[in-house]
């Protein structure tokens, strides 16, 4: 049979316009429903995207190695433990672990900076030139000390944009000469901004020399040691085999009997970072659910208000199938009209749904992310609630027998 | 459908076509011992008893009887809105006493004109777009189904009032829309069902007139259910029903006229257009 969908279309548009005010409420279930959805997953996929930034910026696929087995570490492991981490298992680390991207001893200090009458209390951490590459972290003026001033334990010292501000307020930094522990250091680089961290803390309040500097200069030891080690892997899909190959090869190294506990922690930052994730994943998931429940009761208020509309029409029906309408055509009609309530309350629904949004992250500072797919998603959700609250409905409108619906009174 | 749509409800008999066929074709109803049966719980109810019955091209039939006396029942059949419990109908040659609902659906869309006594437009739709109806259903592009429509209101003397709704018409002029619907997709019968039963007389044998004027000029047959005898006078042959079988069928002798009986009725100062918002039912 020729359908002609655009008779289909037009006599299904006339009937909605004729109950302008049921159909308005019949699709504010839907435009509530949609609306809800997009909202409601832009806000979760917003905090999503921000997680994922903080993930990126603490350094790409970071792990850190720390000596003695602080959480789990009974009384036999007690003082020695701290100094088990050696050089010495960096290097090894890196000569023999392939899908270690990068590695830097850790040594931290603390110290008074000055320059001029500004002065600046701040952590320092000693590292080696791989600093920027294993933490993502760029350098915003000047250039990152070398290997070669990391060998020759050079004064040079690289500044965090907070420390910089403080110390150099409307000055150039780069090549002035500040005082660390009495020692004179030449300032060589400011690292970019880089903000908060995940618990709030300012990251740019900090500031970098070679770790051999702050080993011999600072901390004056006799035999060097090192406080932790700072690795990062090739890929977030490698940090699991180098965190176990890492285990490994220190355990070897410390020689370990099998069935002995650790002397050694390591902390993968990325499985940190991937339960917040995970966290925020399930709440957009909660959150979408939640939404989509309302969206099914706009659904169901569709079916009642086609019920509705079938009995009322049961008369113009018998009326279409004495002249000719089959019984597919009949079906069609009501499930258009149904397909067209669901997918304008769908397109209305996105429409304010993105400017709640919008709203939400100008007026509450949340990020908010209305993404193609939650958009694309709500859509085929509201097509499919309208084919499947629409069905019944359109099967019972061609169901009618044509004697009793012409008779209908 | 498709295939329907371009085949011409009467193609001029050729040569090629045996007398059998031709005879066949002109023979728009043939029913064979038709039984309808209906079931109301475990009552069963012998609404049709057997009923044979011819009727040609271009015969105007009145079916009359009493109610229960099977006319609805047969009408239904007829129009192929209900299956016979047994019998065969034979539809301008063809048995369409097995067809499914979606094959009823095309042959009342392509063989048979309906008029009801309640008219039966669809409300808050020009009168054009009633009459375009059947022409949506069998597939006709927009613009030809305009014109088609159009034309059958002409027919029936409603070219003004196309756009009007059907309750801003006066009951004969929904009607006369009903008529033009049924005729617009070249039926090969129309089957009226009380078209008079809502009327007043002097818009009644307006009504007849109508189809009496089909039915000669056309070649349309007809066949109207109806339980007024005048009514049934302006038909060519009246067939009258009891208790499910058929009890008389004779020739009408004095068939009336209805251009004639409108002439001698007194002048009337009403028109249609004064009795407006007449209710359906």
């Amino acid at each position: 049979m020729k359908m002609n969908l655009l008779a289909i279309l037009k006599v299904a548009v006339r009937a909605l316009n004729r109950n302008k005010l049921r159909t308005a409420l019949t699709m504010l279930g839907i435009i509530i429903g949609v609306g809800a959805v997009i909202a409601l997953v832009s806000i979760g996929q917003g905090a999503q995207a921000m997680i994922q930034d903080q993930i990126n910026g603490m350094g790409t696929n970071m792990m850190f190695i720390m000596p003695g087995n602080v959480f789990f570490g009974g009384a036999s492991l007690g003082a020695g433990a701290a100094s088990t981490l050696t050089e010495e298992d960096v290097e090894a680390m890196v000569k023999e672990i392939p899908t270690i991207a990068a590695a830097s001893p850790i040594v931290r200090a603390s110290g008074q900076l000055v320059f001029g009458n500004q002065n600046w209390f701040v952590q320092i951490q000693g590292a080696n030139a791989n600093f920027p590459l294993i933490r993502n972290w760029k350098v915003d003026q000047g250039d990152f000390f070398t290997d070669v001033d990391v060998r020759s334990a050079d004064r040079v010292i690289v500044l965090g944009k907070t420390v910089a501000d403080k110390l150099f307020p409307g000055i150039d930094p780069i090549g002035q000469m500040i005082r660390v522990r009495n020692l004179p250091f030449r300032v060589i680089a400011v690292l970019a901004a880089k903000g908060q961290s995940m618990v709030g803390q300012d990251q740019d309040d900090t500031a970098v020399v070679p770790y051999t500097t702050v080993q011999k200069k600072l901390l004056g030891q006799q035999i060097p040691s090192i406080n932790q080690a700072m690795i990062s892997s090739i890929s977030q899909q490698a940090s699991a085999v180098t965190e176990k190959q890492v285990s490994e090869l220190l355990r070897q190294r410390h020689k370990i009997q099998p069935g002995q506990t650790d002397d050694f922690m390591v902390r993968n930052m990325t499985d940190v970072a991937q339960t917040s994730a995970q966290i925020t994943t399930l709440m957009t998931v909660l959150l979408g659910s939640i939404a989509a429940i309302s969206l099914i009761v706009g659904g169901i208020g569709i079916m009642n208000i086609m019920l509705v509309s079938v009995t009322e029409r049961t008369r113009e029906i018998g009326i279409r199938m004495a002249v000719g309408a089959r019984p597919n055509y009949i079906r069609l009609q009501f499930l258009t009209e149904s397909l067209v309530l669901s997918l304008v309350g769908g397109f209305v629904g996105v429409l304010i749904g993105g400017t709640l949004a919008s709203l939400v992250s100008r007026v509450l500072g949340w990020p908010t992310l209305v993404s193609a797919l939650s958009v694309l998603i709500s859509f085929a959700f509201a097509t499919a609630i309208g084919i499947f609250f629409g069905y019944y409905p359109a099967h019972k409108a061609a169901a009618l027998d044509p004697i009793e619906a012409l008779r209908y009174e | 459908m498709s295939s329907h749509v371009e085949t011409d409800p009467h193609p001029p008999l050729r040569g090629d076509l045996s007398q059998e066929e031709k005879q066949e074709r002109d023979r728009v109803i043939r029913l064979e011992r038709i039984h309808k049966i209906y079931h109301m719980g475990d009552i069963e109810v012998h609404a049709l008893r057997g009923v044979s019955l011819e009727i040609s091209r271009g015969e105007f039939v009145a079916i009359m009887g009493p109610s229960g006396s099977g006319k609805s029942t047969m009408m239904n059949i007829i129009g192929c809105l209900d299956h016979p419990t047994r019998g065969q109908y034979f539809l301008e040659g063809a048995d369409v006493s097995k067809v499914n609902k979606a094959g009823l659906a095309d042959i009342r869309n392509k063989s048979i004109g309906f008029v009801f006594q309640s008219f039966n437009l669809v409300p808050r739709t020009s009168a054009v777009e009633n009459v375009e109806l059947p022409l949506i259903y069998a597939g006709v592009p927009a613009a030809e189904r305009t014109r088609r429509a159009r034309a059958a209101l002409a027919e029936v003397g409603l070219a003004e009032r196309e756009r009007s709704m059907p309750n801003q018409l006066s009951g004969g002029q929904q009607q006369r829309v009903a008529l033009a619907r049924s005729l617009v997709n070249n039926p090969a019968l129309i089957l009226a069902d009380e078209p008079t039963g809502a009327l007043d007389t002097r818009t009644s044998i307006e009504v007849m007139e109508i189809f009496q004027r089909l039915n000669r000029e056309r070649n349309l047959t007809v066949i109207l259910v109806t339980h007024e005898p005048d009514i049934a006078q302006y038909a060519n042959r009246i067939i009258q029903f009891r208790d499910g079988r058929i009890r008389r069928d004779f020739a009408v002798e004095n068939r009336k006229h209805a251009g004639e009986v409108l002439t001698q009725l007194p002048p009337e100062t009403d028109d249609d257009d004064e009795d407006e918002f007449v209710s359906h039912s």
